[in-house]
């Protein structure tokens, strides 16, 4: 018998096309054909379509593409429209906000009003799909799980894209839109503000974010260990002696004295990938705005260790000097 | 099913060996220079010191001479900088300059065969004299920055008639009209180190009196500006001085604390001066020289090319790695007496132009104070 014991899916079931549980008036947003895809099958369910668009899903993309649309022309337009070098430098390219001259006022288009732009239709288009995932959630009789996680995302883009540069009064402290742009950001905001890895909310979320990985790792391999008892229906097993279930959670109890239950498992892992973007936008809301320099509050606050100064004659600010 | 993870691994393997061909071979070597655990340590790798060391090399110097004898002033006319010379030392000097500056093109690269020595005929004759001056000026007044080697024509020049680490006011590249070009964001430019930082981060800090201090000095806001993108600026301008001179950040810096200078090595207080020191040269003797240069020799925007770290320091932490080639050339090492009065009216004219800007700046105070 086939069993799952490979790093893909191997057994694939073959199945009629499906269209999933009848969803009464709503049914006309259900929409698109079915098909089987065998390669695909090897990654999840071998059936793809048919796909609840909706309303807000066919705003959320026309918003989607307008803001891909914006951010690609104006990088286009830097380059001069060479499809070539488009392609040649694009994770240098960027869409930036406005120069912090232009504070929290609206500039002219080219000048960061296109980045005002590009940001006004990215938000539309989340803010639709994230409606979008509530109710598909209650069309499914599901509760709002997803939509409350993926909201806990929105909220770390919101703080950083809209929320802290208000705060800040100014347009100019928001991220850029680019590959390597945004990374230049993320490098000039810790710099900034005096290390950001003094910022007890930024070792919040690298906690959070690390233990996602951690949790995320023990709860797969768990679960493909447990296979072969047939583990992927864990919840008509999580009642019964001798199943992949318990064989799971008797693992872990042997193994560090405490194990999640195949219910508990799930809310850690929720709680950690959702912790991990709340706490890191409290941290950046926090920066600037009330804390300066990260590095000298965490003095203050005695969590930053003394070393020895480097060399015997401390050396000092050369301006100072000038001064005295 | 063998063969195919066979296939896998080789491809990995290829991929992965793919990504790594950017990088230094190992082994590196390290030293420790801070307290244990703080990162502050010079990684070299040894393939790549060879060359450097190779590159590095000083040339043998010519035999010394008298100081004693008539002096230049009084045999030869038109001698500015170097009138105090003897004719001996400065005989020597010429040709010294010569195998430094124009190798291949020899006396004639200055001076017109046939004419006079005096003449000035030539654009490259009256740049030589403000370079002479400059050199003199950074041996005698910038002790903070060349003290202990000090610097002659060759720390620059190496052989070419123009050194070959020189910058001009950027111009955006090539972009759609009515597109407001940022200078940063472009593939591929040495000025940004290969990053999408500002492709001219030195005429901020090397030219005007731009301060380069963004990170805020006190634990809560107190009234301090400085944008992200000043903060960008000033990072790209830091990843042409980690460039220029082959080191990474904690050769300076303490990581944890990049704008705390009780926690970093004097070696920052040295590049402070170094960048107060190339402005000088950049606004007080380069720019002057623009009025008689060609345009070849100038910058998309016509203004003369300029000094920043790379030119001097070339990859080097120490140019030439601090052979002291100025003690086999102490004719360069401070102004004449007669031309300093004129490198400082030269200066002073500077001074008025920019007078508005300087006053707004406590760097430029500092400057001046610095300089005389």
């Amino acid at each position: 018998m086939r069993e799952y014991q490979n790093i893909f899916t191997q057994v694939q079931v073959s199945a009629p096309d499906y269209p999933g549980v009848p969803i009464g008036d709503e049914e006309y947003n259900r929409v698109g054909g079915m098909f089987h895809n065998h390669l695909l099958g090897k990654l999840g369910d071998a059936q793809i379509g048919p796909i609840y668009l909706g309303a807000l899903g066919v705003f959320s993309l026309i918003a989607g593409v307008l803001a891909f649309l914006i951010i690609g022309l104006n990088m286009m337009a830097s380059v001069n429209w060479d499809p070539v070098q488009f392609v040649r430098q694009l994770f240098w390219l960027s869409l930036d906000p406005p120069a912090p001259e232009y504070g929290l006022s609206i500039p002219p288009l080219n000048d960061g009003g296109w980045w005002l732009l590009a940001g006004a239709m990215l938000t539309l288009s989340v803010m639709l799909w994230w409606a979008r995932t509530f109710r598909i959630s209650r069309n499914l009789g599901m509760s709002n799980y997803l939509a409350w996680a993926f909201g806990a995302a929105i909220f770390l883009y919101l703080v950083l894209g809209f929320i802290r540069p208000i705060l800040m009064g100014s347009w100019n402290e928001a991220v850029p839109f680019g590959i390597f742009p945004h990374l230049d950001w993320t490098a000039a905001f810790s710099l900034r503000y005096g290390n950001l890895f003094y910022n007890p909310f930024h070792m919040l979320s690298i906690a959070f974010l690390y233990g996602s990985a951690v949790l995320f790792a023990m709860h797969g391999a768990t679960i493909l260990a447990t296979s072969r008892y047939g583990a992927d229906r864990e919840i008509d097993q999580i009642t019964d002696r001798g199943t992949a279930a318990e064989r799971g959670a008797l693992f872990w109890r042997w193994c560090m004295g405490f194990n999640a239950s195949m219910e508990s498992i799930h809310r850690w892992a929720w709680w950690f990938a959702v912790l991990t973007v709340i706490t890191g936008a409290i941290g950046i809301l926090l920066t600037g705005t009330v804390v300066e320099n990260w590095y000298l509050w965490g003095m203050k606050h005695g969590i930053v260790p003394a070393y020895p100064p480097i060399e015997a004659t401390p050396v000092i600010d050369p301006m100072m000097e000038g001064a005295q | 099913m063998k063969f195919l993870n066979m296939k896998t691994f080789a491809g990995a393997a290829l991929i992965g060996a793919a990504m790594l061909s950017g990088c230094d071979l190992p082994p590196q070597e390290s030293v420790q220079r801070g307290y244990r655990g703080t990162g502050m340590e010079a990684i070299y790798s040894p393939e790549v010191l060879e060359d450097l060391v190779a590159a590095n090399q000083v040339p043998q110097a010519i035999p010394a001479v008298s100081s004693e004898g008539p002096k230049a002033a009084d045999i030869y006319q038109n001698v500015e900088v170097l009138g105090h010379l003897s004719v001996g030392e400065f005989t020597r000097l010429m040709a010294a300059i010569t195998q430094w500056v124009s190798p291949e093109q020899g006396c004639n690269y200055c001076h017109v065969p046939g004419e006079g020595f005096e003449q000035d005929t030539l654009y490259t004759k009256k740049v030589a004299r403000v370079m002479i001056a400059m050199t003199q000026n950074a041996n005698q007044n910038w002790d903070a920055h060349v003290g202990g080697a000090g610097v002659t024509c060759y720390t620059c020049h190496r052989g070419n008639n123009v050194p070959e680490n020189v910058w001009t006011v950027g111009v955006p590249p090539r972009h759609a009209e009515g597109h407001k070009h940022l200078m940063q964001n472009v593939a591929h430019q040495e000025s940004s180190v290969f990053t999408s930082l500002s492709i001219d981060p030195f005429t901020p800090y090397l030219l005007e009196d731009g301060v380069a201090r963004d990170q805020g000095s006190t634990a809560l806001p107190q009234g301090h500006e400085a944008s992200i993108r000043s903060t960008e600026q000033v990072y790209s301008l830091m990843m042409h001085y980690s460039d220029a001179l082959g080191v990474n950040c904690t050769h300076c810096h303490n990581s944890r604390a990049f704008g705390s200078w009780e926690e970093s090595s004097s070696e920052r207080v040295k590049a402070w001066h170094g960048q107060q020191m190339v402005k000088e040269m950049n606004n007080a003797y380069i720019n002057p020289t623009n009025a008689w240069l060609p345009s070849y020799r100038q910058g998309p925007l016509g203004d003369a090319q300029k000094v920043n770290c790379a030119t001097c320091h070339q990859g080097a932490y120490q140019p030439l790695l601090g052979a002291n080639m100025l003690a086999d050339y102490p004719n360069l090492g401070s102004l004449a007496p007669s031309s300093s009065d004129a490198a400082e009216a030269m200066e002073s004219d500077e001074a008025a132009e920019s007078a508005e800007m300087e006053s707004a700046s406590v760097e430029s105070g500092e400057l001046s104070g610095e300089a005389h």
